[in-house]
């Protein structure tokens, strides 16, 4: 190679260490899943059975007290609850699939959304959530904790399809569970109560949902922002990342109980929403790259955007019929069908 | 100078002795092949000497200090250890494979810094990756895979490097890259420790070798002292001879006429 080469190489290379390492796509998709994340919150605020005008919010016109109401009781609860939910669904797929290194994972193929589900309806079953407001969050946790501990105890050290066949298994005993509360069921409201409950919704929350659910929530996230750069090392297998330093125990431990609290809290919350924590990682990585690490945050921006879009659709366009975790079932399922063909075609 | 030595290591799992009192000691600037037939112990030795599990009994030490006496991120520091047939779970960018590497030596927070993206950047020339830079990982051949692992393990620069069969599955020009790179390593002042079970290999590029029979030391030292048809006939049931050729030892294997089959007679 001449001297020359060398020189035309070296600039070559120079010139990609800056796109390469450094700068990238980042902050772009973070600014723009912001702004959408404005725009879709700012939307959520004024359409509605009442429709608020641009005005009104902005201050320049009077806001009547029923505008107030609607708007500070009903509207803005809702959105934090959208925010924070489709947040923890996002992150939380994100940090499953980095964990299992299977981009089929999210809190329901490991067994704790319907962990968190079953907790949910024995709160209502037991009579526990007409007495204890908190019941149904709390149990959803405990729940949630319950299903993971039971996922990885029986997929621990097997590997990452012992570990999704462990999902299976605990989300089967958790349905089962389901199905024979409704099952005995003692009055037809109690089973109505709680297979409403099961749908998913956001509508009708207060701030004190808010504020039950809401640390919850934000110290799980924290948790799961913590396992990012053990994540990345896992790419490269589980001996490879001891080697390098990972304490797989803590991660596991880290993902295990962030997850549990903030996926029981929302789902104790809302109820069953599934698919946000599947799709929201796969929209990000095609701006972002497959680093589990840069994907933790905007996966919890686009989780968020998600919830907040889909809430919008049942809101504005069906009234208040359709619930929100059937409509984000009924998109994510043929996302899922898609998933799953893709993979099929790429494997051998 | 950088000294790892193992003292009377023995692992046994489900009552079956896997290695029986294994003492070796290896230095910079050595490349230690470990050979022996399959189930042999070879990688649990290994992983053993990574520090990555503990023997029933015995110790390994670096530079003195027991391995399990560092923790995980000091260790990491100064030995690299590769598995048999690493890979990439994700189609990240070879650079960004090689970058977790400084997994260890990282800041706890924020991005990688300046002098770091250099050391990439020199792992990259290295092992010949500039122009597979920005390219999925897991489209690489298995070559270019071995080099860029390679590359992963070296870039933090670790003291001691620790390789779990690096030429299986590569073909022989590969091969003979990988073995001579590990060589180089062991030059530039590494300790390289390797099973192989390319013999003609071993013969050409380690320093020193230790055979492995059923978790035993069968033999270990010099390469060129130690690598003889007994000591092969022994470890594999084959009779094997040795050539020295225009390119270095060559090592040819027949089926062990000791068996009493009647073509053999």
């Amino acid at each position: 190679m001449s001297s020359i080469d060398r020189a035309q190489q070296s600039a070559a290379a120079n010139e990609r260490r800056r796109p390469g390492i450094l700068h990238d796509h980042r902050l772009t998709v973070a600014v723009m899943l912001l702004v959408a994340l404005a725009a879709l919150g700012l939307a959520s605020l004024l359409c509605g059975s009442v429709w608020l005008r641009p005005a009104q919010f902005f201050g320049t016109d009077a806001l009547g007290s029923m505008a107030r109401l609607v708007l500070f009781d009903v509207r803005l609860p809702r959105l934090v609850l959208a925010l924070l939910i489709g947040g923890t669904l996002g992150l939380s797929g994100a940090v499953l699939q980095g964990l299992t290194r299977n981009p089929l994972a999210e809190p329901g193929t490991l067994g704790v959304s319907s962990g968190a589900a079953l907790g949910g309806v024995m709160a209502i079953y037991f009579g526990l959530a007409h007495h204890f407001v908190v019941a149904i969050p709390l149990l959803g946790l405990a729940g949630a904790a319950v299903a993971m501990s039971m996922t990885f105890a029986l997929g621990r050290g097997g590997g990452t399809v012992a570990l999704i066949l462990a999902g299976a298994a605990v989300t089967a005993l958790m349905v089962a569970l389901i199905s024979l509360a409704l099952n005995l069921a003692e009055n037809p409201y109690a089973g109505f109560e709680m297979s409403t409950w099961l749908l998913g919704s956001i509508a009708d929350k207060s701030w004190s949902q808010v504020w039950l659910a809401g640390p919850f929530i934000v110290i799980g996230c924290a948790l799961l922002l913590l396992t990012g750069r053990s994540l990345d090392a896992l790419s490269l297998g589980e001996a490879q990342a001891e080697s390098l330093g990972i304490n797989l125990e803590r991660l596991h431990g880290l993902a295990l109980l962030g997850t549990a609290l903030s996926v029981g809290a929302a789902t104790g919350v809302a109820g069953a929403i599934g698919f946000v924590g599947l799709v929201a990682p796969h929209l990000v990585r095609p701006l972002l790259g497959y680093q589990p690490s840069r994907l933790l945050l905007p996966s919890a921006l686009a989780g968020a955007a998600l919830l907040l879009a889909a809430d919008l659709v049942t809101r504005v366009f069906s009234g208040r019929d359709l619930k929100l975790g059937v409509f984000t079932a009924l998109v994510g399922t043929p996302f899922f069908f898609w998933l799953v063909v893709r993979l099929r075609r790429r494997a051998p | 100078m950088t000294e790892l030595v193992s003292t009377d290591l023995t692992v046994r799992r489900q009552g079956r002795l896997i290695l029986d009192g294994v003492s070796l000691k290896a230095r910079s600037g050595e490349f230690t092949a470990i050979i022996g037939a399959n189930g042999a112990g070879k990688s649990t030795l290994l992983s053993i000497l990574a520090g990555l599990s503990r023997p029933d009994t015995g110790l390994v030490s670096i530079d003195g200090k027991s391995t399990h006496l560092f923790t995980r991120i000091q260790l990491a520091r100064i030995r690299a250890y590769l598995p048999q047939n690493p890979r990439c779970e994700w189609p990240i960018a070879v650079e960004r494979l090689v970058a977790l590497g400084l997994t260890p030596i990282l800041p706890a927070f924020g991005e990688l810094p300046d002098a770091l993206e250099r050391r990439i950047e020199a792992a990259l020339v290295q092992f010949d990756l500039l122009p597979r830079r920005l390219q999925p990982a897991t489209t690489l051949s298995g070559g270019e895979l071995s080099r860029a692992m390679l590359a992963r393990a070296v870039v933090g620069n670790p003291d001691v490097l620790i390789v779990d069969e690096p030429t299986t599955g590569l073909d022989p020009r590969h091969a003979l890259d990988a073995a001579h790179r590990l060589r180089a390593l062991a030059e530039e002042g590494k300790l390289v420790i390797a099973s192989l079970h390319d013999l003609t290999l071993v013969a050409r590029y380690a320093t020193r070798v230790l055979a492995l029979d059923g978790g035993r030391i069968a033999a270990q030292g010099p390469t060129a002292e130690i690598l003889t048809s007994e000591l092969l006939r022994k470890l594999f049931d084959v009779d094997a001879s040795l050539t020295h050729t225009l390119g270095g030892l060559l090592v040819d294997y027949l089926p062990s006429r000791s068996a009493d089959s009647p073509q053999n007679l």
